[in-house]
């Protein structure tokens, strides 16, 4: 495969390197000489100096046969446009952006970028499934009763994004009773709500089922769809 | 008119000005808290620290609810990428956006934003007074 990345840092660096061993044509594009000419010194003739959202730039890198095109620079705007010029000027079949703020992900798709990737979102899902305590926050617990009102926020990863209410297999006797969504506006659900990413689940549980909801809520989506 | 004007510069602090003496409605954002201090002293409208490619930010300053934004940022790219957003994420009605890159502005022009390149515009005004002037005095 032919590969351009845009982007000679230490992601494009490692990522360049790993892809020659495995016996791929690839190409850097990166603004910085002193970068470039360290990729020269290690990886071999496979640097070019210049803008890798510039048309020109990417003309003379060949875009046009590129068979993959993946954009780690640090910044979010650059890896976009750099990935939109390719797609939309050369026709590159897939591109791949690097994004730092995870909440550029929905944007990046919507714009047409076929993948992309977070760090940041990756080291978040892991701090997230190592502290199994963190999405529950009790409210307050009904005394007597043994019942609890306790608080989540519904991470992206969760398997209950995109559920109806009445899909959900909750612990017995816990009732959802208010949902707060991304903008502060809360809602009482009913069957039919549909449970989005990073919204406010307020719920009544027994005491003893809190585990229970909490799995509910933090047990991550199977990969069905590529990432 | 409720307009969001995102860069803080020279162009951004005029047309800010000018907008907010018409009476319209100017919220100006720039992620430099030093950049407002061109702002005329008698300026109304808000002034917003903060980066406009970032859509937390865009909601928090109501992007949803107003009729246009402008990008004129230093960088093409991040006009490019918030305009987007203003346009196709928050349907602000109006998006116009600066790219100095004459070949970007070519694309996203194709592409469907309202784009303006002060080069080429700049390259054409520049030509126009060359073939009306006779020349200078030697």
């Amino acid at each position: 495969m032919y590969i351009i990345i845009v982007g000679g840092g230490k992601v494009g660096y490692y990522l360049a390197k790993q892809l020659v061993e495995d016996g791929h044509e690839v190409l850097v594009i990166e603004k910085d000489a002193a970068k470039c000419q360290q990729i020269a010194d290690e990886l071999g003739d496979i640097a070019i100096r210049g803008d890798g959202c510039e048309g020109t730039t990417l003309e003379s890198a060949g875009t046009g046969r590129a068979d993959l095109f993946i954009a780690v620079t640090g910044d979010d705007e650059d890896n976009l446009v750099a990935c939109q010029v390719a797609k939309n000027k050369f026709n590159v079949r897939r591109t791949v952006a690097r994004i730092n703020n995870p909440k550029n992900e929905a944007v990046f798709k919507n714009l047409g970028i076929d993948t992309t990737i977070s760090a940041t979102a990756l080291i978040l899902a892991n701090i997230e499934q190592e502290l199994p305590s963190h999405p529950l926050i009790p409210l307050l617990t009904i005394k007597g009763g043994g019942l609890e009102i306790v608080e989540a926020k519904v991470p992206s990863y969760s398997a209950m994004v995109g559920k109806r209410i009445g899909e959900l297999l909750l612990p017995q006797q816990c009732l959802i009773t208010v949902i707060i969504d991304e903008e502060g506006v809360p809602r009482i659900p009913n069957s039919d709500t549909v449970v989005r990413a990073g919204d406010e689940v307020v719920a009544v549980c027994r005491c003893e089922s809190e585990d229970a909801l909490r799995a509910v809520i933090t047990t991550p989506a199977e990969e069905t769809n590529e990432r | 008119m409720k307009v969001v004007i995102m860069g803080c510069g020279r162009v951004g602090t005029e047309l800010a000005s000018i907008l907010d003496r018409e009476g319209q409605e100017v919220t100006i954002i720039d992620i430099d808290p030093d950049a407002f201090g061109q702002l005329p002293a008698d300026f109304k409208g808000k002034r917003v620290v903060g980066n406009g490619i970032d859509q937390d930010v865009l909601r928090q300053i109501g992007l949803g609810e107003v009729d246009a934004f402008v990008a004129v940022t230093p960088g093409d790219n991040r006009n490019v990428m918030a305009s987007q957003i203003a346009k196709h994420i928050f349907g602000v009605p109006k998006v116009v956006c600066r790219i100095f890159d004459p070949i970007r502005e070519e694309l996203y022009h194709g592409l469907g934003l309202e784009t303006i390149s002060p080069t080429r515009e700049m390259a054409r005004m520049l030509k126009e007074a060359l073939e009306r002037e006779p020349g200078g005095k030697g």
